[in-house]
């Protein structure tokens, strides 16, 4: 599909979904990316424009197109707050798929894309090597948030205050998990997603302290592979319907009441992008939609389903919540996180623009790191100005931003999952 | 890159004057600055400048003059009139660098702004301070001081505490060649000069580049009370409008909603409307305590009297809460029924609201085009929204002729073309109807003499 025209005639098929946009630029007062450059091919509505405008071949210049595209976090903030209901994700989503069509995906993605994140456990035994390593590159930053930087000058890592890769990651310390429900006569499936399997263990742990605390059975199934979120994000259909054929078979016939995840960017992948974008050829369609409909967040699970313990306050220290943009925006969950940390005993400190986007959005901390952490420093603004002790969130992408927010400023604030303050009290 | 009539050594001077980073003149980024709120086609620009300081921009102006290239100030691009589509190219001037709220004067009772502040902005920041600035268009959100002066926007407490034009108290702008005009003043009387700042409210960036704005601001309601009643007949709701204001109440919003977007908004949140109500009043005053309680009361009373059935007060923030979400769901739940909507803000005397929303529908009828009505019927400013597909060319062409017809409907009712939405390229070929071309020779020869080159905003409004 290398000619203009061709690219063209593919993206006629965005044409009933982009025409809804009626350009009244509401999506100014909302995108964090506009907030920070002003530039309307930043927001939605110019994004849309010009993809209408490279589809009506009134635009010769698909290289801006694609990189505007890339420029978005991805957030869903626009959508949620479009007045003409614009299904502006998924016009993100198979737009960059069929510019990745005409580009052809680069060949650094397709070796991670279909290489490592497709096969578990070369990925797994990659992050076994990197986190021996590691040390021979970073060295210590922030001891509270146990953060590292880099000693060399590494262009991908560039000033970021990063969480190393555990010293042994989840599924290392678990192994697979296959336990009949207790007490409460449910089971759960625990997906853990990468970023805590290999980054927050304890945050795993904590779920599964969670789960057996409350008498759910728990079924953790060795070599998941990713919800695919990041490779669907940079169009790579094929590379994502393999990842969630991979995840279907692991889950299809687990016996359980819902698949629980503490990743907020897992639970929108499963619950609306796998149905959406599944595309391949195997036949697990209904699989695939009846695990859509299970998959919860782990605090959506803990507190509409297993009736959360209640703590004493603990005195003093307070807590501040960030609502990860796909949490907030793509399923509307912003209670039950927040109900979960006074179960607690937390004293909850809200903090101003708490539903804001951290500015990690996956690949986009990657290639527009300056931007991101513009957008980033007014949430970490926000996050101080609470005067919490601790932040807290429910998708460790969104710590991981954070941590390096806050180490860059020695703010002396913990990150912490809710549920790893959940499970502290347990 | 640039186009035509832009000269790529104009480009040079630009980026020697705001620095290379704020020029645009790619494809992609010129594209982005060719459309607006208003559904119409999109034309490009040669290049898109984005001023850093106020100095900075009056330069941009004399270089524009200079080289005979038309300029188009742009503060958000929400305006539903096609003001700041570039028609006949040209640069493409951007205030959202000029974001300044220079001044909050809590003593005199004023703002002094930049033109790129956005308006919800500078409402709270005035508000934080325990004053009011009362404008407040459906867009206040994104849209600017800047353009809100250069459309004269109005918004939904039009009635009793008027629009943007009752607000300004002067003006800083350039001429074509660049150099500050000053209108108005700080106090609260001035009649110094012609009275510039009337002349360039609702000036749709065709007689200067507005720098900075010094606004009124006033002491915030101490309380206020809102209801919706509900009427079985358009008649009804439109008398019960007159009768509230023959009372001698002047209530803060006093809004209409037609069947058909009593039924659309309903079946978009499931609220719990009345989707049978022939239309719907959405009302609210505010004032002193004693004074709305009083008012309240009258309000329901005469609502009753007039043949509402139901008239729900609502009792606390929660209720009033719902009562204007009604309202404030009629565009987006209009706008997700079709693909394209296009926005009218035809305005006539209050007395005619029920012959104007009779002719609404005989030319949704006549035209075979689903018109929802909604509006600010306390001020006779009512927004028919026609929802369209702009693909559909034979239909828009019918959506052509049918805002036409609402538009001689409109002034056959001594009504006027636009209530608050400015006339840009949208309405221009109405404009005679209404004023006659003596008038237009007038608005021509004005601004012939402060815009020779004719380069401020060309092929708009005049
Ligand atoms: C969803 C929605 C709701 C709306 N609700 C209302 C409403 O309730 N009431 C209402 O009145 N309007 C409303 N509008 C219309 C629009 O928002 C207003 O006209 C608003 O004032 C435009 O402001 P802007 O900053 O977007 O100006 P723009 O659209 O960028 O520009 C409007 C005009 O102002 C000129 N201009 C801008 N800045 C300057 C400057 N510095 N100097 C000189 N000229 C300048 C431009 O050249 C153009 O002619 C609505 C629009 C939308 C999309
Ligand atoms: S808010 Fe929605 S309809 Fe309005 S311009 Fe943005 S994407 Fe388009
Ligand atoms: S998804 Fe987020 S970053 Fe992307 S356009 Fe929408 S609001 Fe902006
Ligand atoms: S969303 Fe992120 S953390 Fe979750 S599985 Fe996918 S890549 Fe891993």
């Amino acid at each position: 599909m290398a000619d203009l025209h061709g690219l063209a005639q593919a993206l006629k098929q965005l044409d009933d979904q982009l025409v809804n946009c009626m350009r009244c630029g509401m999506c100014q007062a909302v995108c964090p990316v506009f907030a920070q450059t002003g530039r309307e091919t930043d927001v939605t509505r110019g994004k849309l424009a010009l993809l209408e405008g490279l589809a009506d071949e009134l635009l010769k210049d698909p290289d801006a197109v694609n990189d505007t595209l890339n420029r978005c976090l991805m957030c869903g903030t626009c959508q949620a707050n479009c007045p003409s209901g614009v299904k502006v994700l998924d016009i993100f989503f198979q737009a960059r798929a069929i510019l990745t069509g005409y580009y052809g995906l680069s060949p650094v993605k397709k070796a991670i894309f279909r290489g490592m994140l497709a096969n578990p456990r070369l990925f797994n035994a990659l992050s076994f090597i990197g986190a021996r390593f590691q040390f021979l590159f970073t060295k210590k930053a922030d001891e509270l948030l146990g953060s590292s930087c880099a000693r060399f000058q590494a262009p991908l890592i560039a000033d970021r205050h990063f969480n190393t890769l555990a010293a042994t990651s989840l599924h290392a310390r678990t192994g697979s998990l296959n336990t009949p429900a207790g007490t409460s006569g449910l089971r759960a499936a625990f997906f853990p997603g990468c970023v805590v399997d290999k980054m927050y263990p304890s945050v795993g742990l904590a779920v599964i302290k969670a789960l057996n605390h409350h008498g759910v059975g728990v079924y953790l199934p060795a070599n998941q592979a990713c919800c695919g979120i990041p490779v669907l994000s940079s169009g790579d259909r094929q590379g994502f319907n393999r990842l969630v054929e991979q995840n279907v078979k692991l889950f299809a016939d687990a016996d359980c009441t819902a698949l629980v995840t503490p990743c907020a960017s897992c639970t929108a992948t499963i619950k609306e992008l796998w149905p959406e974008f599944y595309d391949g050829s195997a036949d697990i369609g209904a699989e695939l939609r009846r695990l859509a409909e299970k998959t919860m967040d782990i605090s959506e699970f803990l507190v509409d389903r297993c009736g959360v313990a209640v703590f004493e306050p603990v005195p003093g220290a307070s807590v501040t919540y960030h609502d990860p943009c796909h949490l907030k925006n793509s399923l509307g969950i912003t209670r039950q996180p927040r109900q979960l940390l006074e179960s607690a005993g937390a004293h909850l400190q809200e903090m101003e623009d708490a539903g804001t986007c951290c500015g990690c959005g996956g690949t986009f901390n990657i290639y527009h790191y300056e931007t991101s952490k513009k957008i980033g420093s007014h949430k970490a603004d926000c996050i101080v100005a609470s005067g919490a002790s601790t932040v807290t969130t429910s998708c460790p992408a969104c710590m991981m931003q954070i941590t390096d927010l806050l180490s860059r400023r020695q703010s002396g604030i913990g990150v912490r999952h809710v549920v790893e303050v959940y499970a502290d009290r347990l | 890159m640039a186009q035509p009539n832009i000269q790529d050594s104009l480009v040079r001077d630009f980026a020697a004057l705001v620095g290379a980073e704020f020029v645009m003149t790619g494809e992609a980024d010129r594209y982005a600055y060719s459309y607006d709120a208003a559904a119409l086609p999109p034309v490009m620009p040669g290049c898109v400048v984005r001023p850093g300081s106020t100095e900075e921009l009056g330069r941009v102006v004399s270089l524009c003059n200079h080289h005979g290239v038309p300029l188009i100030v742009r503060g958000a691009g929400t305006n539903l009139s096609g003001g700041t589509i570039p028609q006949h190219g040209g640069v493409v001037v951007l205030t959202n660098r000029l974001t300044r709220i220079v001044e909050i004067n809590e003593e005199d009772l004023y703002a002094v702004v930049e033109p790129g502040v956005i308006t919800a902005r500078l409402a709270a920041e005035v508000a934080k301070r325990g004053l009011f600035y009362p404008p407040d268009p459906g867009s206040q959100t994104v849209s600017t001081i800047g353009g809100n002066v250069a459309e004269n926007a109005g918004g939904l407490r039009g009635l009793k505490y008027g629009v943007t034009k009752d607000y300004v108290m002067g003006v800083e702008f350039f001429d074509v060649e660049g150099q500050l005009i000053k209108g108005g003043s700080k106090t609260v009387k001035c009649v110094t000069g012609l009275n510039l700042p009337g002349l360039m409210v609702g000036s749709e960036g065709a007689l200067g580049v507005f720098s900075r704005i010094t606004l009124r601001l006033i002491p915030p309601p101490q309380s206020a009370r809102s209801m919706m009643a509900v009427f079985a007949s358009i008649r009804a709701a439109s008398e019960t409008v007159a009768a509230i204001i023959a009372a001698k109440i002047l209530p803060a919003t006093l809004e209409l909603m037609d069947n058909f977007t009593i039924r659309t908004v309903e079946s978009f949140r499931r609220a719990g409307l009345p989707t049978e109500a022939a239309a719907l009043l959405l009302i609210e005053v505010d004032g002193h305590p004693a004074q709305v309680a009083d008012d309240a009361v009258k309000v329901e009373q005469i609502c009753r009297e007039n043949g509402s059935e139901t008239v729900t007060v609502a009792r606390n923030a929660e209720e009033r809460n719902a009562i204007w979400q009604a309202r404030r769901d009629a565009l987006p739940a209009l706008a997700k029924l079709k693909p394209t909507c296009v926005l009218e803000d035809a305005t006539v005397p209050r007395s005619r609201i029920p012959a104007m929303i009779q002719a609404l529908q005989e030319i949704s009828r006549e035209y075979r085009l689903p018109i929802g009505t909604f509006g600010h019927a306390g001020d006779g400013n009512l927004h028919p929204t026609i929802l369209t597909d702009r693909r559909d060319k034979e239909e828009m062409e019918r959506v052509e002729r049918a805002v036409a017809a609402i538009f001689e409907r409109a002034v056959a009712l001594d009504g006027t073309l636009s209530g608050e939405h400015g006339i840009g390229i949208a309405k221009a070929r109405f404009l005679e109807q209404e004023v006659g071309a003596a008038t237009i020779g007038y608005n021509q020869r004005l601004k012939a003499a402060v815009d020779p080159k004719n380069i401020l905003n060309p092929g708009k409004m005049v």
